[in-house]
């Protein structure tokens, strides 16, 4: 065993594919010499060289274009948005062309676009962003966000090994704060579209992923020691396609539902989740459904702001006492 | 008198030239009385008086190495070159079960990666970046393999084009970038598009080669885009080949060219590239008049056969739809409809 960080995990799985199948490569802004803005790709490109760790120029539609060029082709490729704020500059050639690709040409496209999400650092309006709503809504694509060192490794790889485009939102606000020992010589790879249940809990179910999962296992603990509360938490892990299995088994399971995100509240993932909670299993439920998510405004830098704004373990803690009085 | 043949091309390949563009045109028209019967379900778009530049610059590529080119919607007789049937072609504007794409994506918007063609999408631009990544997986391969794009006044403007172009210009890779300089994009025309009096300008601005030629003449077109890709898979790098020619129809079949100055159409229509061609081919030796006429018929009944083909076959079937978003589609994301439809 070897105690690693969220981004090292990140870092080794990466690496590991690089090693395992030619075919993978990296594209992106500052990747090469610089071994990224974050360092997850240091060290890279003397190691598999500059053909396969290319640094481009600031142009993320370049980027994601060629990636799916290179992946019509059989290519692996990897690419890195410098912060995943950036993947919007990609936002027609991602959910026009690439997305589409199969459906409408028989084309494959296995890529995977990477880059750091979230907010808690103080990084700004365009430096904190968790835009997964605004792709969730394109067919054709996948969309993961590790919570764990080792979700980070396993769903970096097995996006790297799925047969369509992946989005993998990393949280940087893990990258070095998150540490775990992880197996040395053990291949990990976590499916994509599996929920985890992190906590189990018999009197209500927080449904949440990245960086939320540690806020909602914070407040979990608390409602235990607090008020007694049997509080289950489930890692989603990948958002699209969602695991609905897990999250109807969740509503039968425990009757009362909380959903936890940092991305904004109109429109956002949690708004999706519900709707299927209605569709599926409306007659298990003992509450409405509740969401914490952060207010509807563009992420302010001031701390103060910041953490006005976005959901806190407080939050969720008086959200869960809501509905378990429901 | 007999001239020797150009471009190193066999007096054969001059009338497969000829062939192409013929074909393309005929096949057009086929469209045109089958958009008149409604058959044509959606848009229908015109490549007259484009024929040779689509043609003589596909024909420069080499299809047993390898080599991919990316239409725009002026260039289905590139397509053709590369080996797309009329068949196809016909099925995909009628949108029948059996076309390349069952009937999801319209017109000349169809892939075949072995034959060497990849179909455009509708957002401009974007096919640059797209086959950028396509040639780097050449040079990555080591494969001496050649990619073309085409571009339009119109795309050139697009940001997708810009990043793409500089993308490719920077890493060097075998892309001959084919600017198709006809004079609108859709009602705009070309000095509301852009501040250069010519494309090939902006070659500079990307430090790779700029040529132009007349995109009327296909010998010329022919010359110049295999001095590119002689260059490109030679690892020289990108090219930028700008094609002056002329949209003799509106931007599709709908558009009555009201924006058109008086007396345009005239002068491009008496500057007709099939009709060139024809002349110089018989004047220099190259073809007599029964050798044409031959191909001619050869054309008419081939596209006679293929409408006959298709004409009466079924759209698809309404489920169709829901299947190939993903190569491992979700069962549980099906379940709702499933259970509302028994």
């Amino acid at each position: 065993m070897a105690e690693v960080t969220y981004l090292e995990a990140l870092r080794d799985g990466l690496a590991e594919e690089m090693a395992r199948d030619e075919r993978v490569f990296i594209l992106g802004e500052d990747v090469g010499a610089f071994g990224g803005a974050f360092k997850v790709t240091e060290g890279f490109q003397q190691r598999f060289g500059s053909e396969r760790v290319i640094d481009t120029p600031i142009a993320e539609t370049a980027i994601v274009g060629a990636a799916a060029g290179a992946a019509h082709m059989g290519l692996r490729p990897v690419c890195e948005m410098q912060f995943i704020d950036f993947l919007s500059c990609a936002y027609s050639i991602l959910t026009n062309y690439v997305a589409t690709a199969r459906y409408r040409a028989d084309l494959s496209t296995p890529m995977v676009i990477r880059g750091p999400a979230g907010g808690y650092v103080r990084g700004g309006p365009f430096h904190s962003q968790n835009p997964e709503a605004a792709y969730l809504h394109t067919p054709g694509l996948k969309i993961v966000a590790p919570a764990t060192a080792r979700d980070a490794k396993g769903l970096i790889k097995a996006a790297i090994r799925d047969e369509d485009p992946v989005l993998y939102f990393e949280h940087k606000y893990l990258y070095r704060r998150i540490k775990e020992d992880l197996p040395e010589g053990e291949e990990i790879l976590t499916p994509i579209g599996q929920a985890r249940s992190v906590r189990p809990g018999r009197d209500l179910s927080i449904l949440t992923w990245s960086a939320m999962l540690w806020k909602s296992l914070e407040a979990a603990e608390q409602l235990e020691r607090e008020d007694g509360l049997a509080v289950q938490v489930l890692d989603l892990r990948t958002l699209l396609p969602l695991d609905t299995a897990a999250i109807v088994a969740a509503v039968k399971q425990t009757n009362r539902i909380l959903i936890v995100h940092e991305d904004t509240r109109t429109g956002g993932v949690a708004g999706e989740i519900t709707a299927r909670i209605n569709d599926l299993a409306f007659e298990w439920l003992d509450a409405p459904v509740k969401r914490v998510c952060a207010h509807d405004v563009p992420l302010p830098y001031a701390p103060t702001l910041e953490d006005f704004v976005l959901p806190q373990t407080g939050d969720i803690v008086r959200a869960c006492r809501w509905l378990a009085a429901y | 008198m007999t001239l020797p043949p150009p471009n190193g091309l066999s007096r054969a390949q001059l009338h497969e030239l000829y062939y192409w563009m013929r074909l393309t045109r005929s096949l057009e028209e086929k469209l045109v009385n089958l958009y008149r019967q409604t058959k044509v379900i959606g848009g229908l778009f015109r490549s007259l008086g484009q024929e040779a530049d689509s043609v003589g610059s596909a024909y420069a590529l080499d299809r047993g190495k390898g080599d991919i080119l990316s239409p725009l919607i002026r260039n289905l007789g590139s397509m053709l070159v590369q080996g797309a049937t009329p068949l196809e072609v016909l099925r995909q504007y009628m949108a029948k079960a059996e076309s390349p794409t069952h009937g999801r994506e319209l017109n000349i918007h169809f892939n075949d990666l072995r034959r060497g063609f990849i179909g455009q999408i509708s957002h401009l631009g974007d096919m640059v970046p797209v086959m950028a990544g396509i040639t780097l997986s050449f040079r990555m391969r080591r494969e001496a393999r050649v990619g073309l794009v085409y571009v339009g006044d119109g795309a050139m403007s697009t940001g997708a084009f810009h990043e793409g172009m500089n993308f490719a210009a920077v890493q060097q890779l075998p892309l001959v970038v084919i600017a198709e300089n006809n004079g609108y994009a859709y009602s705009t025309p070309m000095e509301k598009q852009t501040a250069v009096k010519f494309l090939v300008e902006k070659a500079a601005g990307y430090g790779v080669p700029g040529e132009q030629a007349d995109g009327n003449d296909v010998l010329a077109v022919h010359d110049v885009t295999r001095r590119a890709v002689a260059r490109a898979r030679a690892g020289d790098g990108v090219t930028l080949i700008e094609l002056l020619t002329y949209r003799r129809k509106g931007h599709a079949e709908h558009d009555n060219q009201s924006y058109v100055p008086k007396g345009e159409l005239e002068t491009w229509a008496a500057n007709d590239p099939i009709e060139r061609y024809q002349r110089q081919l018989v004047s220099s030796g190259w073809a007599d008049a029964d050798e044409l006429a031959a191909l001619d018929a050869r054309i008419t009944a081939e596209l006679d056969a293929a409408v006959a083909a298709c004409e009466n076959e079924p759209l698809p079937e309404p489920a169709s739809a829901l299947t190939g978003v993903l190569a491992d589609p979700p069962e549980a994301e099906l379940e709702w409809y499933r259970r509302l439809h028994g």
